[in-house]
């Protein structure tokens, strides 16, 4: 918050975040099309185990340490 | 670095590759060690005018590589170190002239033959077969990158292949930094980018209008000292220093920061 307040926003923090997203792609040789292929496909599946219209998913590839990871965060309907 | 044989690469053209292998290769010589500097980028030849020596190339590596001279006779000598010398490449010929055999067995005679302590290999841009014929007979890779989008990818992509390649001393120079812009937060900081590609640093190297002056009258600025203070001169000599395995400081070219970064660090921190 005291980051808004005093400083304006870096375009170098957003190159970093552009640079890191971008290059877990190319490491993973994935082009983010398809991963958004990926990302429905998994939906898909996952719906039909957990019906649920929350919509907050989250699939990504990033570095951890040396190997490239595919992250999902996708919440279920628990009630 | 252990590494004899050490090719300057970068994937995107224009980052400063042949600039580099002139002034660390100068350095490097000045530091004396016997140095032969080879140019790759058939067709597009220019290490020979930023090194001045343009006057003086008869035969180049293709001659070489296709039997019409020796490679003695293809070895110019640089005028200012004795020790400095220079495989030019040819300007007529394209890259099918290049075999990644012929390039090995010409490192490799420089090294056992002739005698040289330490040859750099400036490679083209790309990553076809110009590179790979760069990097087939090197054992070290300079990464050269400036702290911009496109030629940080490109690097991260020359790094992939430099690994597939199993080369066991890969450096990175982040080479343009402009710390005024870097203060202002509109440019990568050195931590960004080694933190980005995850491979050992081993220079880094400040915007400098005086590499332009020094490329126009043909003389590596590492060869300048005394005088005006050549920074990117003084940081390619730091570089050869550090490949010869001395611990040299890096000088800080970030200014402190301003009363409301550290600020902001104090409350972040609570």
């Amino acid at each position: 918050m005291l980051r808004n307040l005093f400083g304006r926003n870096k375009s170098k923090d957003q190159l970093k975040e552009r640079l890191k997203l971008v290059l877990s792609y190319d490491r993973a040789k994935l082009s983010p099309g398809s991963m958004e292929e990926l990302k429905r496909e998994l939906l898909t599946v996952i719906k039909k185990y957990f019906p649920s219209d929350d919509g907050d998913y989250d699939v990504k590839v990033e570095q951890q340490g040396d190997r490239m990871v595919l992250v999902a965060n996708l919440p279920v309907n628990a009630s | 670095m252990n590494a004899k044989a050490i090719v300057v690469t970068s994937g995107k053209g224009g980052v400063g590759k042949t600039t580099t292998t002139a002034n660390v290769g100068a350095a490097l010589a000045r530091l004396g060690e016997k140095v032969c500097v080879i140019d790759t980028d058939v067709g597009l030849r220019n290490l020979d005018v930023v090194m001045g020596l343009e006057g003086r190339v008869v035969y180049d590596l293709i001659d070489v590589f296709e039997g019409r001279c020796k490679l003695r006779q293809a070895i110019i000598r640089d005028k200012r170190v004795d020790t400095l010398h220079l495989l030019a490449t040819s300007q007529t010929r394209d890259k099918s002239a290049l075999s990644e055999e012929r390039m090995r067995e010409t490192v490799r005679a420089l090294l056992e033959d002739e005698g040289f302590d330490r040859v750099l290999i400036d490679s083209p841009a790309g990553i076809e077969s110009g590179f790979q014929t760069a990097a087939s007979a090197a054992s070290g890779a300079l990464v050269v990158v400036n702290p911009e989008v496109s030629s940080v990818r490109d690097a991260d992509r020359i790094i992939g292949l430099l690994e597939a390649r199993e080369i066991p001393e890969v450096r990175l120079i982040i080479n343009r930094l402009r710390p005024e812009m870097v203060k202002r937060g509109d440019m990568l900081e050195v931590d960004d980018v080694l933190e980005i590609l995850g491979v050992k640093l081993i220079g880094i190297v400040p915007e400098d209008e005086r590499i332009l002056i020094s490329t126009n009258i043909g003389s590596p600025a590492s060869l300048e000292e005394g005088g005006p203070k050549v920074a990117a001169g003084a940081a390619f000599r730091d570089i050869a220093r550090r490949i010869r395995g001395e611990d040299v400081a890096y000088p800080s070219f970030e200014q402190p920061k301003g009363i409301f970064a550290g600020l902001r660090r104090v409350f972040g921190a609570g």
